[in-house]
């Protein structure tokens, strides 16, 4: 089996595993208890929260352990909006936000009375920062935008748009799960006062992730009934889930210059190879300002499930934006936001590297997908007709 | 997911192509939503099918009714074939997930519409055929994106 499929979720690392696996069975006790045996669970939280505080360039009392990103999303924006209601109601987000922050969004806006500005982007899916400053008022409590996006991999330019917050004294939020682990983050040099992340999509567990949140932010509890996390987030710790996504921070920081420097190297290999021998394909998101192991492309005249499917078969393991992988009728958001018409988002296809993607994996995948594109395409009305000469090509004109 | 005969029918579509000269070809559904259907008749002078081809852009259950549909169709009347219900297709299929029904309805049409173009070309009316609700172009002159 191929996995390229690593920004759903990646494969928990067997050191990981090792690490988590005495907090279950040995270390069991509850952090709160005043025993010895609680102490040592107490003792693990702390220090992964030391670890991941340290990576952002936090301190430890700013980590706040969630159930994962979304979790930490809904709570950024729902409690911010709430605490900071008397200054204004009005929050500026992106059209490409993931829907965790989006759905959230329409939430306060229908129940609760938000204003919410969804900012359009570029055809590679970044943010004009001149429309940014554009759209704030005086109203304007909270800015949510996410540093990588999930599915074009297109990297925003977080540092700029945290100076924009901080010189208008509004709360800057980012959704940084595809970036956590992937990028250098300084919360201090970006300006960031919220920040989500989840364990599980860089090789930690899932059902646990944290949300960053800067001394001095007002934002209450979310979760009600117990003293964790500082009052903010009550229930009995994930100890076993806490100590693994400390290790896979762990893991993510002292691998990432090496890790991320191959895949981009692969990356880049493959979106040339697809682009040179593939037909009417486009590249979408940033070819630079781009997460090291996403690759999105979208191949005219097909859909993206059939095309997952054949995959699938051929033992690839891909994503797609079409609508048919979202249950609805309707293609992905992000890149109908970039501007592709439906047909070249419903023809879309997200391979996501890993640190254990060969370049082997990548030929044979690219090979695969040159036959299945062919295939598909043989079998495609719209092929036919362009091929006939009675309509053009979206990509090629 | 997908039925043993669904994927059957994805991976190895029966009568893919085109038919030169066709007595009557259909094209339904459009590529906003993600599924085109494109079916194409060969029918001789008492009014039996032929042969039946098909092109589908859509997804594994798109190509699977229309790879079904061609099959149920061949060799029938005009009149058996119109008999040939998305619910006929659906069951040859061993079912379909309720997200997936629409495809079936798309290759019930699908039939429609290539019998309604042989019927405008023969100037002949054919019982109980009603204009085919969509096709490509209607989906074209929208333009919402």
């Amino acid at each position: 089996m191929i996995y390229l499929d690593n920004a759903a979720t990646t494969k928990t690392a067997p050191e990981v595993v090792e690490a988590m696996l005495p907090y279950f069975s040995e270390h069991y006790g509850n952090p709160s208890s005043i025993y010895s045996l609680a102490g040592e669970s107490k003792d693990a939280v702390t220090k992964a929260r030391e670890t991941i505080a340290g990576i952002l360039g936090a301190r430890t009392e700013e980590i706040y352990f969630t159930a994962g990103g979304t979790e930490s999303d809904n709570w950024a924006i729902k409690a911010a909006f709430e605490a900071y209601k008397a200054k204004g109601n009005h929050i500026i987000t992106t059209k490409i936000e993931h829907h965790a922050v989006l759905h959230t969004c329409q939430y306060l806006e229908k129940e609760r009375g938000a204003k919410v500005t969804y900012l359009d982007v570029d055809e590679n899916g970044l943010v004009k920062l001149e429309e940014l400053e554009k759209a704030i008022t005086p109203e304007t409590i909270l800015i949510s935008v996410m540093f990588a996006n999930n599915e074009i991999g297109t990297i925003q330019p977080v540092r700029e748009i945290g100076m924009i917050a901080r010189e208008h004294g509004i709360l800057f939020h980012t959704d940084a799960v595809q970036a956590f682990g992937q990028l250098p983050i300084d919360v201090d040099a970006c300006r960031i006062d919220m920040l989500s992340s989840s364990a599980h999509k860089i090789n930690g567990p899932k059902g646990i992730g944290f949300l960053y949140i800067r001394k001095g932010v007002k934002i209450r509890s979310f979760v009600h009934g117990g003293a964790q996390e500082r009052k903010r987030r009550a229930g009995t710790e994930n100890v076993p889930g806490i100590v693994g996504y400390g290790a896979a921070a762990k893991l993510a920081a002292d691998t990432m210059e090496e890790r991320t420097a191959k895949e981009r190297e692969l990356r880049d290999y493959m979106i040339g190879r697809i682009q040179s021998e593939v037909e009417c394909c486009r590249l979408n998101g940033d070819p630079v300002k781009r997460l090291p192991n996403n690759v999105n492309f979208s191949f005219e005249f097909v859909e993206g499930e059939s095309l997952l499917i054949m995959l699938d078969m051929e033992g690839i393991c891909a994503s797609s934006g079409s609508a048919c992988t979202s249950g609805s009728l309707d293609p992905s958001h992000v890149l109908l936001a970039i501007g592709l018409p439906h047909e070249l988002a419903h023809g879309s296809l997200r391979l996501t590297l890993s640190a254990e993607t060969t370049k082997e994996e990548i030929d044979y995948t690219v090979d695969k997908i040159k036959e299945i594109v062919a295939k598909l395409r043989n079998m495609s009305p719209l092929y036919e007709d362009y091929a006939a000469g009675k309509t053009k090509s979206m990509i090629k004109g | 997911m997908y039925s043993e005969k669904v994927m059957d029918h994805f991976q190895n579509p029966r009568n893919v192509g085109e038919i030169e000269n066709a007595s009557g070809v259909g094209t339904v559904g459009n590529a906003k939503c993600g599924d085109i259907m494109r079916m194409y008749l060969d029918i001789d002078d008492s009014g039996v099918i032929r042969d039946c081809k098909f092109k589908t852009f859509g997804c594994g259950a798109a190509v699977a009714t229309s790879s079904m549909a061609t099959e149920l169709v061949k060799g029938k009347t005009i009149q058996e074939a119109l008999e040939v219900t998305n619910k006929a297709v659906m069951d040859a299929l061993d079912g379909l997930p309720p997200v997936k029904v629409h495809c079936s309805l798309l290759a019930e049409e699908a039939i429609h519409a290539a019998l309604w173009d042989y019927a405008e070309k023969h100037h002949i009316k054919i019982e109980g055929l009603e204009k085919p609700k969509s096709d490509i172009s209607e989906g074209e002159e929208e333009e919402e994106y």
